[in-house]
């Protein structure tokens, strides 16, 4: 026999405005089950909760609904309320007065029956509620941080420093992204590689950190607290416990003429071969797209010279598995290569590169040992072009977004060229400028004020190439449009930066979104920047939208208390709103006939086959099972299930009907 | 076989040696040009500037009688013409209350089946497949091809080669036996349709193309529109005077020079009636 | 000007140009990128960037001084700007557009007055005999313009190589093709 009690609230006027409040609580009283009817001016305050657990313990509630606001702004209250008083919380609902009701109608008799109406389903629906318990799911304490970049080396360090293990991996032979490719760090020029490397050589000596480099992620299953990540390590040819780093082989191989990725093409590195020299680990790589051995069959130098036999043609990929709780993804970004700007000249004419490539000729430990020299004959330029939103803001070329960095950037470049070359003379086109961070704005005031870099607002239509020299056709927007032509000895394309190669596919191998641009997608982009809609998840860095080092190690760290959060749990809590195949007596376990649509249908795979045997070990009959941990209680398998013997706990199809049929039956 | 021709206003008039060598081309592989009977004029720059439904329906017109002929594809070599028949055929079948204007205008049935070809989009379906063995006199002469305007812009209308360094005149050219140069002016404006109301301006920027191939060592100018080539050839004397000295490279249509290549006779391709003469 | 006309929006000369033409003058964000590579625009009293500035403000002093403006008249069309456009706007088209509507309200330059003066003389030519008489088209031409002196010596030249024909070439339905003018023109004042 039901007991519910009904809680109807004011909410101050945003109900009672339009809607009769005590009315409508005392026609509910009247209703068969009810039990309790009252009205108040604000249910969730104090007082208003006290009526509740009062009304509880004196009538002897089963069921409450509180007619308010939304569930989705109460609901965890009067949830907790119940329990306080001793009553099951999912006893408890919501009946949504407020966003569906007062707010969107006039006052009036309607308004008032609607209400009524309302809340009358949602007793009725009551009336079959069961109590329902919060479901407790294990956390393994070991974080998987994908990417070693500025990011993923301050979350890795972060985690690794509150107690738990860390299981870094990354790409690239060597940790440090694109800073280690820096020369100086805007705003204070810092020296890159000074202050990265410290933390570089903290990561690969923490003993909470364990380092795989040269490795990708190869397949993810599970769910959050309970990840299980398969991790392809690359071989590097080289068995890392015998080889010193003490570079030999790098010297010794014949093959020298592979374009440097490190350097952005502008210097060669060999087959065998370390990224740089602060590279970590400092051990070589062989690549096997270009060494002799791997081609022709023939070499084998470095073999012959390595000190201690290092070197393991032989040597296959290496699949390790692992388990771990959460997964911070600090993927980086990459830079858009510009030969989608064919008026700009870019892959025609050596001296228009791009910015990173720049930042590889300041770089001491540059081709060009931090000299600005021309790609195409190595002279110092005595004018150099710098053009910004070269792919930003550019719809036509399919990129309407702002990159951020680059106004930053082309200051700290043409800063660097004045203070490197004295005479030089430097030209920056641009359409705005965006200095947004502390200490940004007075930087790029340096450059203008105190540097004397010349910045012309417009954007240049043409780059061509006569006599040695590259002409760009730009033109001055704050005078009226006046045509700028300037013959230039090197031109500088701020380019895009853009997801990196590959994004796409690991998104789809860790299931979380991404944007159209293929950035992560966070969870919300004001309040969980750093969560995706995965549980267990989150973001670090670049890989969600192009940013700069400081908001990088920020979002690094914040990501990395989100892991320590979920870690200081022995056990995670879960709402128990979840799907359900039925269970029935022996012959017929079930009314699920494994048909498995709902496998398929299932967002988050969180359905899997359960196989029911006899006393033999022998398998009866295949039935769905839903996977509590990973269910969100979406619905879809519901909705998709033939026989109906999947149901949502809370929501079940006997709740459902008994709302529809009461809003069709006049009472 | 038999292709559709649209000659236009120019190559009657003023342009008269490049329709004499599209035909001397067309003859020598067999392919019958049959002209649109009773065209009219496709209404070029001055109809667009001052009237929108003129310049849809005059185009509108000769696209129905084509299509009146039986005829499925025309080669139109003028580049304006072609540029406004496209942007025609592209304009009514987007906006159909606008093609209903244009054919109650014209009092004739438009469905647009017919094909617009230019004319380099015609040497390499009809010519180039057939020129092996057929190049008796390699055009050995460093060339710079010269796109003009209207034959790649705007590309998502005209959907031919690229708008930036386009590559289809120097490829013909290549098969030609020529050496086609790398240079900087091949799609900037000539000054178009100034040419009579401001020919100060066609000297400008006439002058700095050819200014820049002649600066790169061209030997010849290669050109598939006759308006480019009446203000870089016709209009000499005012681009040597912004230039500030005579330059003798002559202008070449590209049907001239594959006619020279396949050993047609010079007076057959019209050579003698350019302004510069054509030493190559 | 006063600051409460100064307002972006699509009202205005800027709204016509939108109802003509699908040209939104509020995706400009004033790169400047069509009068960079602009060939006329030294020779412009408003290069494109900057008529579109003007367009943007829903000025009625500026708007008229678009439709008043050089700029118009010396345009091309060679299709530069709408090519290199981050934001893909259809400025030729723009221009069509404002070089009719100037000449309906008669607000042409008067420094354009050879520019237009050929047009005329061009479609007046093809009006008649439904392909353009050079010769016809040029003495129109200094007639409405008065420069019977230009370009004197290029006639013989053209002649001798054959360029130029005597008699004009007729076509059979003059008629149709007199209609269609007669019909576009029902709308326009010129």
């Amino acid at each position: 026999m039901s007991k519910i009690g009904v809680f109807v609230c004011h909410c101050g006027e945003n109900i009672s405005s339009t809607v009769d409040c005590e009315k409508v609580a005392a026609t509910v009283g009247k209703y068969d089950g009810v039990a309790f009817s009252v009205d108040y001016k604000y249910m969730c305050s104090d007082p208003g909760q006290s009526i509740i657990k009062n009304a509880i313990a004196e009538k002897g509630l089963t069921g409450v609904v509180v007619a308010a606001c939304s569930p989705r702004m109460h609901e965890p209250t009067f949830r907790k309320v119940c329990a306080e008083a001793g009553l099951n919380p999912y006893m408890c609902e919501m009946a949504n007065l407020r966003e569906h009701c007062s707010w969107v109608h006039e006052k009036g008799e309607a308004t008032t029956e609607k209400a009524i109406d309302l809340v009358r389903i949602l007793v009725e629906k009551v009336k079959y509620n069961q109590s329902l318990n919060s479901i407790k799911v294990p956390v393994t304490k070991t974080a998987l941080v994908i990417g070693g970049g500025i990011a993923g080396i301050q979350a890795s360090l972060d985690i690794a420093n509150t107690g738990h293990k860390v299981i870094l991996i990354e790409k690239d032979p060597s940790i440090g992204g694109h800073m280690s490719q820096l020369s100086e760090t805007f705003p204070t020029l810092d020296c890159s590689q000074c202050i990265l490397t410290p933390r570089m050589v903290e990561v690969a000596q923490h003993p909470n950190i364990t380092l795989y480099t040269y490795a990708e992620l190869e397949s993810l299953e599970g769910f959050i607290g309970n990840f299980k990540a398969r991790i392809r390590k690359k071989s590097k040819s080289l068995d890392e416990k015998l080889c010193t780093g003490c570079g030999l082989c790098t010297t010794k191989c014949p093959t020298k003429k592979i374009p440097s990725e490190f350097n952005e093409g502008l210097g060669n590195r060999t087959a065998i071969y370390v990224p740089f020299p602060q590279a970590v680990p400092n051990k070589p790589v062989i690549d096997r797209i270009h060494c002799t051995y791997y081609t022709k069959g023939k070499c084998r130098i470095c073999e012959k010279v390595c000190p201690t036999g290092a070197i393991r043609f032989d040597q296959e990929d290496q699949i390790i598995e692992v388990e771990v709780g959460a997964i911070v993804v600090a993927t980086g970004f990459a830079v858009k290569q510009p030969d989608f700007f064919p008026e700009y000249g870019y892959g025609k004419y050596a001296d228009v590169i791009t910015g990173l490539q720049f930042e590889r000729l300041a770089s001491a430990s540059g081709p060009t040992l931090g000299e600005i020299r021309r790609p195409s004959d190595g002279k110092i330029p005595e004018k150099i072009v710098f053009l910004a939103c070269a792919g930003s803001r550019d719809p036509a070329k399919g990129i309407p977004y702002c990159s951020k960095i680059c106004c930053m950037y082309i200051a700290k470049h043409a800063m660097l060229y004045q203070h490197k070359v004295h005479t030089g003379k430097s030209y920056v086109f641009y359409m705005d400028i965006r200095a947004g961070g502390k200490m940004y704005e007075e930087f790029v005031r340096r450059a203008i004020e105190d540097d004397g870099v010349n910045y012309i607002r417009g954007r240049v239509s043409k780059i061509y190439e006569k006599n040695g020299k590259l002409i760009v056709n730009g033109v001055d927007t704050l005078l009226n449009a006046m045509p700028v032509e300037i013959e230039a000895d090197m031109v500088v394309l701020a380019t895009a930066g853009v997801a990196n190669e590959g994004a796409e596919e690991l998104a789809q191998k860790l299931h979380i979104s991404y944007d159209p641009y293929k950035f992560f997608a966070e969870a919300h982009p004001k309040l969980k920047p750093v969560e995706t809609n995965t549980g267990g998840i989150f973001l670090a860095g670049a890989c969600q939208a192009p940013r700069d080092i400081p908001e990088s190690v920020a979002m690094a760290s914040g990501a990395a208390v989100k892991v320590a959060g979920l870690f200081s749990q022995d056990e995670l809590t879960r709402e128990p709103i979840i799907a359900v195949v039925n269970r029935q007596a022996a012959p017929v376990y079930s009314s699920c006939v494994g048909c498995f649509l709902c496998v398929s249908a299932c967002p988050y795979q969180a359905i899997e086959k359960e196989e029911i045997k006899n006393r033999n070990g022998e398998v009866i009959k295949s039935i769905a099972k839903v996977n509590p941990g990973l269910c969100q209680g979406c619905g879809t398998c519901v909705a998709f299930c033939r026989t109906k013997s999947i149901d949502i706990q809370g929501y079940t199809h006997e709740q459902m009907y008994t709302e529809v049929m009461a809003l069709l039956n006049e009472y | 076989m038999t292709l559709g021709f649209y000659p236009g206003c120019s190559l009657k008039g003023s342009s008269r040696e490049y329709a004499e060598s599209v035909l001397a081309v067309a003859k020598a592989f067999d392919i019958h040009l049959e002209e649109i009977k009773d065209w009219n004029c496709c209404g070029a720059t001055a109809a667009h500037n001052m009237n929108k439904e003129l310049s849809l329906a005059l185009p509108a017109r000769i696209l129905s009688l084509a299509e009146k002929q039986g005829l499925t594809e025309i080669v139109v070599p003028c580049a304006a013409c072609y540029s406004r028949l496209t942007v025609t055929k592209h304009e009514l079948s987007e906006n159909p209350a606008l093609k209903a204007v244009v054919t109650d205008a014209n009092d004739l049935a438009y469905t647009g089946s017919v094909s617009v070809l230019n004319i380099v989009q015609m040497l390499d379906k009809y010519i180039i497949p057939n020129l092996e063995g057929r190049v008796v006199k390699p055009f050995e002469h460093k060339v710079a091809c010269y796109y003009g305007c209207l034959l790649v812009r705007p590309h998502e209308i005209l959907k031919f080669d690229r708008e930036e360094d386009p590559q289809s005149l120097d490829a013909l050219m290549l098969k030609a036996g020529a050496t086609p140069i790398d240079w900087a002016f091949k799609t900037e404006c000539c000054g178009a349709g100034l040419s009579v109301s401001r020919t100060s301006s066609v000297g400008r920027l006439s002058g700095k193309i050819i200014g820049d191939a002649k600066d790169r060592g061209a030997e010849a100018i290669i050109v598939a529109c006759p308006m480019c080539h009446s203000n870089l050839d016709m209009r000499r004397d005012a681009i040597n005077a912004y230039l500030g000295e005579k330059v003798d490279i002559p202008v070449l249509y590209i049907t001239q020079a594959i006619g020279l290549a396949i050993g047609l006779d010079r007076k057959a391709l019209g050579l003698q009636r350019h302004f510069v003469k054509v030493s190559v | 000007m006063s600051s409460d006309t100064h307002h972006s929006g699509i009202s205005g000369l800027g709204g016509e140009v939108l109802g003509h033409t699908d040209v939104k003058v509020s995706h400009c964000y004033q790169c400047g990128k069509c009068s960079a590579g602009c060939p006329l625009s030294e020779e412009m009293d408003y290069p494109p960037s900057v008529i579109m500035r003007m367009l943007q403000t829903a000025n009625p002093d500026l708007e008229d001084k678009v439709l008043r403006s050089l700029s118009i008249w010396v345009c091309l069309t060679c299709e530069m700007c709408f090519a290199r456009c981050p934001m893909s706007i259809d400025i030729p088209k723009m221009m069509d557009f404002l070089r009719e509507k100037s000449l309906n309200e008669k607000k042409s330059n008067p420094k354009a007055k050879e520019i237009i003066a050929f047009h005329k003389s061009f479609l007046d030519s093809i009006k008649y005999t439904g392909r353009l008489y050079e010769i016809g088209l040029f003495v129109d031409y200094k007639a409405r313009t008065l420069k019977i002196l230009d370009d004197l010596a290029l006639a013989p030249k053209m002649m001798k190589r054959g360029k130029l024909n005597i008699i004009p070439e007729l076509i059979k339905d003059r008629s149709g093709v007199a209609a269609i003018f007669r019909k576009a023109n029902k709308k326009n004042k010129n």
